[in-house]
């Protein structure tokens, strides 16, 4: 049976199933790096894609719109965002902290909701397949790359976008900036909190997105807790990827891969006991960050809230 | 003759600056009281006086840092208001800050572009920036390279980017705190000869410095504070060190403190070919060997970051030695544990002693017995005693003059000449046979740093064999009988104090052997 895995058909399922359930990690990791370049560590993320993922489906369910659910699932995740951003900036909180705050308020918040108003588990018609007249075609590859939905292609699209923003730009010049030396920024005129707001929102705003990608492109269903410890390695993806959109991407797909197989695996009815299958992409995580986390640095200020000297 | 009101980057110069009546409280505390100061282009005016005297309250408010609660700020007559750092930029003023404000991870062009509008929008338009900094660059002799990481740049060449980080901002007026602190000798000279440059241009620059022949050497006019209040300003042509020193704290000074007389004895603490690593991974130590004696104060002199941190490290057993060995009285201490080190009688007053010297959100009684917690009379069967503890803080209190309202004031509310002088009662009370101090006396106010010293000369008096580590030159040549310089790791010499010079010392601190280098052409 084991031979099966390497047959063609199931070898181009693997990678492009591979390739769609990196969607949610990108997401959110790639807001996570935002805000961890300006010095905030939000371990909120998987509370946040939480709600987002309850807030796009039951938008989506109940108007029938799936970009409306995308939009409330940005909306929720911009506000847990800002919430985390006064409490962090302002209030100097001790960001580990907060964050598991935030995870547990939204883990608990997302499930008294889908009890209140939805009661059972319902399922909507997601984001389709979009088929790329040519590329689609291509034997093989079309079927890896080209027939994903659409919030697929948009977390593949962000990855330049946010490598640009971060180099390219001012802001990302003051976004690097504040989360290396936050003093200097501010001796500089640079607003610490206004930046820090700015990326913490964005990253819950993403988060949100990560949500919705789940509930209303990947999955399309709500289940109590249905991320699963998701947002925790999208986390972990951002110390992986050093603080790089590109290694953000490389992480993702490296723990979507792993997922896809161990799926693949109980799908063929390979006899790994199920629990251990399921476990590999968490291994993999414990690992890979034993092996990473010497070889880069942090951005200095990370965690460090930001106060003017006396 | 009518001279340019322009400067020779382009900017308008500030003929006059005037602070009226700057007065500042904080909390039960009047940080500046009704201080008058001024300066003029084309001048060096010095800000001297001791920690907490109110010379950095009065420059953030001049940089828009804090805001004043009485007075006003004059700039050419004209009154004017400065409520935040974008304001004093706008209006030319630019500061050097003493710990540099720059990012390590950015590139120099970067770091001088951080906070200004580009001439792109929202892209960065870091070629145009880099042009402006090499313009910059060649009109006032500071030579840098814009695409260069900060992080690569000597500590000297970072301070030039400060420079440029003001002039690229248009300062006319430039702050300069504490610009000397962390340079070499030979870095000094350089940056003086820009400072001299920029005043000829019609720059108009204050001084912010601690060291008095600096004062004496570079400024024209020098204004002394003291408890927030300002004592007096003068040309410096009409004073000396001496009279600005007791002017400063008010009291008659001693600058080389009396060494008395001593005995040299056995060698106490001796390395032999001690090699380590530092926290980047690379070599910090590359086989350092030498001894100090019972009764001498051996100085270690070099510029931050040289190995320094490691050696100390090293010494106490807090970093792993990877070859060869330190013996002290002869025995082999290498890679022991750091306590079994402290109770062969190592003591140790290290660099950084919020961080390392003490526990900040202890007591100050609990930090005099961090070393000896566990032995009589403080504690016993594993419980501490509470009053043998008392009686010991308060007798150390007494005897080191430390200021405090009680014994159980928290380390984190005293002073740092105060935080000092714990760490060292509890370092030298115990009657060590070796002392390692480490940057004793940075950030310390004058009256500290007096104290200190002597309790050094104090300790070598009586028979210990003290190691000075020191970035502070003057420090070093007050207070060493043999001086080692070390550089990259490596010892570049050891010299009797009576054959050193501050010029051949910064040669060895820069890593080049006075034999070796070129003749100077006067």
């Amino acid at each position: 049976m084991i031979t099966e895995l390497f047959s063609t058909t199931v070898l181009i399922g693997i990678l492009a199933s591979g390739i769609r359930l990196a969607t949610p990690y990108l997401y959110a990791a790639i807001g996570e790096t935002f805000s961890q370049k300006s010095g905030v560590l939000n371990l909120g993320v998987e509370g946040q894609m939480l709600l987002g993922c309850f807030a796009a489906f039951y938008v989506a369910f109940t108007t029938g719109n799936l970009w409306l659910g995308v939009l409330a699932a940005m909306i929720v995740g911009a506000v847990m965002g800002l919430a985390m951003a006064f409490v962090t900036v302002n209030l100097h909180a001790q960001q580990g902290i907060s964050g598991i705050g935030f995870y547990l308020f939204g883990l608990g918040m997302s499930d008294l909701l889908f009890q209140r108003l939805m009661g059972t588990v319902e399922t909507v018609k997601g984001f389709q397949k979009i088929y790329i007249p040519g590329l689609s075609d291509i034997p093989g590859i079309g079927e890896i790359l080209f027939n994903q939905n659409i919030l697929v292609y948009g977390a593949y699209l962000l990855v330049p976008i946010a490598w640009f923003v971060l180099n390219k730009t001012t802001l990302g010049l003051k976004i690097r900036a504040v989360g290396e030396n936050p003093d200097a920024a501010d001796s500089l005129g640079v607003s610490v909190a206004q930046v820090r707001y700015f990326t913490i929102i964005l990253g819950g705003t993403l988060s949100g997105v990560a949500g919705a990608s789940l509930s209303i492109a990947l999955l399309n269903v709500f289940q109590q807790n249905m991320t699963s410890g998701l947002g925790f390695i999208a986390v972990a993806l951002v110390y992986f990827g050093a603080w790089k959109p590109v290694g953000v991407l490389g992480g993702a797909l490296l723990f979507s891969m792993v997922n896809s197989l161990q799926l693949w695996i109980q799908v063929l009815g390979i006899p790994v006991p199920s629990d251990i299958a399921v476990m590999m992409p968490y291994v993999l995580t414990i690992l890979v960050l034993v092996a990473t986390v010497s070889r880069v640095r942090a951005p200095s200020a990370l965690t460090k809230p930001f106060e003017r000297d006396e | 003759m009518t001279e340019s009101t322009k400067l020779p980057s382009g900017q308008t110069r500030i003929n006059s600056l005037e602070m009226r009546n700057i007065t500042k409280r904080f909390p039960g505390v009047l940080a500046s009281d009704h201080v008058n100061f001024d300066v003029k282009s084309g001048e060096v005016h010095a800000l001297l006086g001791e920690n907490g005297a109110g010379k950095s309250t009065l420059m953030k408010i001049l940089y828009g840092l804090y805001h004043p609660d009485e007075g006003e700020i004059l700039l050419d007559g004209k009154p004017v208001t400065i409520s935040s750092p974008t304001d004093s930029i706008n209006l030319g003023i630019g500061m050097i800050h003493q710990h540099f404000m720059l990012v390590p991870t950015l590139t120099v062009a970067e770091n001088v572009a951080l906070g200004l509008p580009s001439s792109r929008g929202a892209l960065t338009d870091l070629d145009r920036v880099s042009k402006r900094i090499i313009e910059l660059a060649n009109i006032y002799g500071l030579k840098i390279d814009p695409d260069a990481y900060v992080w690569q740049l000597s500590v000297g060449q970072q301070q030039r980017v400060e420079i440029i980080k003001a002039l690229y901002r248009g300062a006319a007026l430039l702050i300069l705190d504490e610009p000397t602190a962390v340079l070499t000798p030979q870095e000094v000279d350089e940056l003086f000869v820009i400072m001299r440059q920029m005043v000829k241009d019609g720059h108009a620059l204050i001084f912010i410095s601690h060291k008095l022949h600096e004062v004496v050497e570079i400024c024209h006019r020098v204004t002394v504070l003291r408890n927030g209040r300002m004592i007096g300003t003068r040309p410096t042509s009409e004073t000396t060190k001496q009279a600005l020193a007791n002017w400063m704290v008010g009291r008659e000074v001693g600058f080389a403190p009396d060494r008395g007389t001593t005995t040299l004895g056995e060698v106490r603490l001796s390395l032999a070919d001690v090699k380590c690593g530092s926290d980047r991974g690379t070599p910090g130590l590359r086989g350092v060997s030498f001894d100090v004696r019972s009764g001498e104060i051996l100085g270690i002199a070099g510029v931050s970051g040289n190995g320094q941190r490691e050696l100390a490290e090293s010494i106490t057993g807090l970093r792993k030695v990877t070859s060869g060995k330190v013996y002290l009285e002869g025995q082999d201490i290498t890679n022991l544990p750091p306590g079994e080190i402290t109770e062969r009688m190592l003591s140790y007053i290290p660099e950084e002693r919020m961080r390392d010297g003490m526990i900040k959100d202890f007591s100050i009684a609990e930090n005099m017995v961090l070393r000896e917690h566990h032995k009589q009379p403080y504690s016993r069967y594993g419980f501490l005693n509470l009053r043998g503890i008392a009686t010991h803080a308060d007798e150390l209190i007494a005897k080191f003059r430390v200021k405090t309202p009680s014994r159980e004031t928290m380390a984190k509310n005293l002073s740092g000449g105060n935080i000092q002088k714990v760490v060292l009662a509890r370092e030298i009370s115990r009657n060590p046979r070796v002392i390692l101090a480490a940057q004793p006396t940075r950030g310390l106010d004058i009256g500290a740093t007096e104290y200190v010293r002597e309790q050094l000369i104090e300790q070598r008096n009586q028979g210990a064999a003290v190691m000075l580590v020191s970035e502070d030159l003057d420090e070093i040549l007050a207070l060493s009988d043999r001086i080692a310089v070390i550089y990259e790791g490596q010892v570049m010499d050891i010299v009797q104090r009576e054959n050193a010079t501050p010029e051949k010392l910064g040669l060895l601190m820069a890593g080049v052997h006075p034999e070796d280098a070129a003749p100077v052409v006067k």
